[in-house]
């Protein structure tokens, strides 16, 4: 079954978190139930840095379903990170429950958190985040090495994310031997070398120049189409445009939600 | 993570700081190297002590003279006195009185200036009897040793170690030469075969001649009535403690002594001379070794400061391979075998050095150095735990990392 944005969809009768109603072109309205890959219900961080309550997030609920593009917008201090931060399973929330792919994350242990980064996330940064050491495929396959991959499939993986990303020709270059468009791609092809349920950027294009940043926001379209989900934290509108949902933040709440036409 | 992994990332760490790798390196390589020289200096000088003992002879019982005190009070060390006496070795050789001895050899000796045709050589002058080369396991390599007749006849002839031997007489055969001691002149009977140094002394430096010669002919003052040494040769290892009775006994008896701590002379055994010597010996390689033990833990001081360098330095990758999946236990892993791995290159090269100290050293000393293999085995074992122990510390701060401000740090 499918819909006319060409995401995956699936009924799936089980899931009382199923929402997208649509009117079938003869009137029938049908109901396309699928599965979400973030479920947050009620989320709360509260930071006590001193004998103050700092509440960074104030009761998020929120869903991205498969296949979904979602960008998450908002000024600094509004939560933004902090919701990252959680959705990434880097931080666990004060309050409020986080099921990822329907698994309960919002209390897990820092191993099980570690366990789920490795397999169900992949992280693009504003920095990139290459260890300079390592050469563009090796730093490639760092997140397999956690995953106990041996070594000729690490490598083999490796190559193939670099060619969907359009690196094959700088496989053995050190980040320092890249442009700022081509660290982000190795950045993007680490992110999705364990074929991760989510692909969570953060600012992905904030230290590029806009050649390099339309090359990399296309790169995300292209992934999003072909069936990735793809959460997108950034503060340009610009950016977030490329998203098929836009959520604004503000204060620690959802302030707004648009939906792309 | 897998170990291979593990192992490979540690190592690139370290290579990817050579210099500060190689310095950390150098502190545990200064130590294991100090730990196996003072160890094997130790087991060097303990071994030629030990042979300087065996030396001697076996089963052997040595009987020195007591100390003296002089009229106006002034004490000598023991070996001053010269209450032993020639009548007194033969006593005790006399299997009535000793049964468990089986062989005695009185020494006196003094330094004679020999001479032969136009070379002359200053050295030591042992009068002792036939029982000298068997008491004291020495071998004659040529010629023969001069018998119980020639003793008791005083006859003019001596047994010469090599060294006296080439000194007095050069490349030919010193046998039937003569020279001359104190103006009497004495025949080479025999050559000793050569039975190197002990300590700084040269075993073949001598001139054996029998005892009753040396003290009517050569010797004036003391020795000419008295000896310096009596060894005695026990029948066994058992019958030591048995011989040792009869010494005192016949001695106290003879020296007419009553009271057993009045007594003028003093026995000791070779194993007590042994003990001695090695625990006088084990007390300074403590020593030493402890002093390199603490060089060792500077260096693991050198290992923790480094790794929490690294630590630091290495924040914002912590927080990456954290965000990409690392567990705390992988992360700690990865700097305890960074750490394990400086310990164990510092090992490996201490040895190294180590080894070509026990090489050069004795050539600029004289006591001899002993590579001690347990010592190498467990100096590289004790590099690597030092490594391990001090990288503890580290390892854990950085498994505990937030992933969250490690990756915020610049």
């Amino acid at each position: 079954m499918s819909e006319p944005t060409g995401r995956i969809a699936r009924v799936d009768p089980d899931e009382p978190t199923g929402r997208v109603a649509r009117v079938d072109s003869d009137g029938d309205p049908t109901l396309i139930v699928r599965r979400p890959v973030i479920d947050m219900q009620q989320l709360w961080k509260t930071y006590r840095p001193g004998s103050l309550a700092v509440h960074a997030l104030r009761g998020v609920t929120l869903s991205v379903d498969e296949g979904e593009f979602v960008a998450v917008m908002g000024p600094s201090g509004s939560g933004k990170s902090t919701l990252m931060h959680i959705m990434g399973c880097l931080d666990i929330p004060t309050s409020g429950t986080y099921k990822l792919r329907g698994e309960d994350v919002s209390e897990m242990s820092e191993n099980s958190l570690a366990r789920i980064r490795n397999r169900e996330i992949g992280f693009v940064f504003q920095q990139y985040n290459l260890l300079p050491r390592l050469t563009a495929w090796r730093n490639v396959e760092l997140p397999l090495i956690y995953a106990r991959v041996p070594a000729p499939a690490r490598r083999r993986r490796a190559l193939a994310c670099l060619e969907q990303v359009g690196l094959s020709d700088r496989v053995d270059h050190r980040p320092t031997e890249l442009s700022g468009g081509q660290q982000q791609r190795v950045a993007l092809a680490r992110a999705l070398v364990t074929n991760p349920a989510l692909l969570l950027a953060d600012e992905p294009t904030g230290n590029l120049d806009t050649a390099a940043a339309l090359e990399i926001l296309g790169l995300l379209q292209e992934l999003h189409a072909s069936g990735r989900t793809v959460v997108l934290i950034t503060h340009e509108p610009d950016v977030a445009a490329v998203a098929g949902r836009v959520l604004r933040i503000r204060d620690g709440q959802i302030d707004s939600e648009e939906v792309a036409a | 993570m897998r170990w291979r992994d593990t192992l490979r990332s540690g190592f690139e760490a370290i290579l990817g700081h050579g210099l500060r790798s190689l310095l950390t390196i150098l502190g545990i390589m200064i130590g294991i190297a100090a730990v196996i020289l003072t160890v094997g200096l130790g087991e060097g000088a303990q071994s030629s002590v030990n042979s300087a003992i065996s030396a001697l002879g076996s089963n052997l019982l040595v009987v020195t003279p007591g100390s003296t005190t002089s009229s106006s009070g002034v004490r000598g060390g023991f070996g001053s006195a010269s209450t032993l006496t020639l009548a007194d070795a033969n006593a005790l050789g006399s299997k009535r009185v000793a049964p468990n001895l089986i062989a005695v050899a009185p020494e006196a000796e003094t330094i004679e200036v020999l001479t032969a045709g136009s070379s002359n050589w200053t050295t030591t002058v042992v009068g002792s009897t036939a029982s000298w080369a068997e008491v004291r396991d020495r071998q004659v390599e040529e010629g023969g040793f001069f018998t119980r007749q020639q003793v008791s006849g005083a006859d003019d002839v001596a047994v010469l170690g090599t060294t006296t031997a080439s000194e007095l007489f050069g490349a030919e055969s010193p046998i039937d030469q003569t020279f001359t001691v104190n103006g009497i002149s004495l025949t080479v009977i025999g050559v000793l075969t050569s039975a190197g140094s002990s300590g700084s002394t040269d075993l073949d430096d001598m001139a054996i001649v029998p005892i009753t010669t040396a003290q009517q002919q050569l010797f004036t003052g003391t020795f000419a009535t008295s000896v310096s040494t009596i060894y005695c040769e026990a029948s066994s290892t058992s019958g030591l403690s048995g011989a040792y009775q009869e010494i005192d006994d016949e001695l106290l008896s003879a020296h007419h002594i009553d009271e057993p701590s009045e007594a003028d002379f003093t026995i000791t055994s070779q194993t007590t001379i042994a003990s001695t010597a090695n625990s006088v010996n084990r007390t300074l390689t403590d020593l030493l070794a402890g002093i390199a033990g603490i060089s060792l833990l500077v260096g693991g001081i050198g290992v923790m400061n480094i790794m929490l360098v690294s630590v630091t330095e290495r924040v914002r990758e912590i927080g990456l391979r954290k965000s990409l999946g690392a567990p705390p236990t992988d992360i700690r892993r990865q700097f305890l075998v960074e750490a394990s791995s400086l310990g164990l290159l510092g090992g490996i090269g201490g040895v190294f050095v180590g080894f070509i100290g026990t090489v050069i050293l004795p050539h600029l000393q004289t006591n001899p150095v002993k590579l001690s293999v347990p010592a190498t085995v467990g100096a590289v074992f004790v590099a690597i735990c030092i490594g391990l122990v001090f990288g503890v510390y580290p390892a854990t701060r950085a498994a505990r990392l937030s992933p969250i401000d490690a990756l915020r740090s610049e």
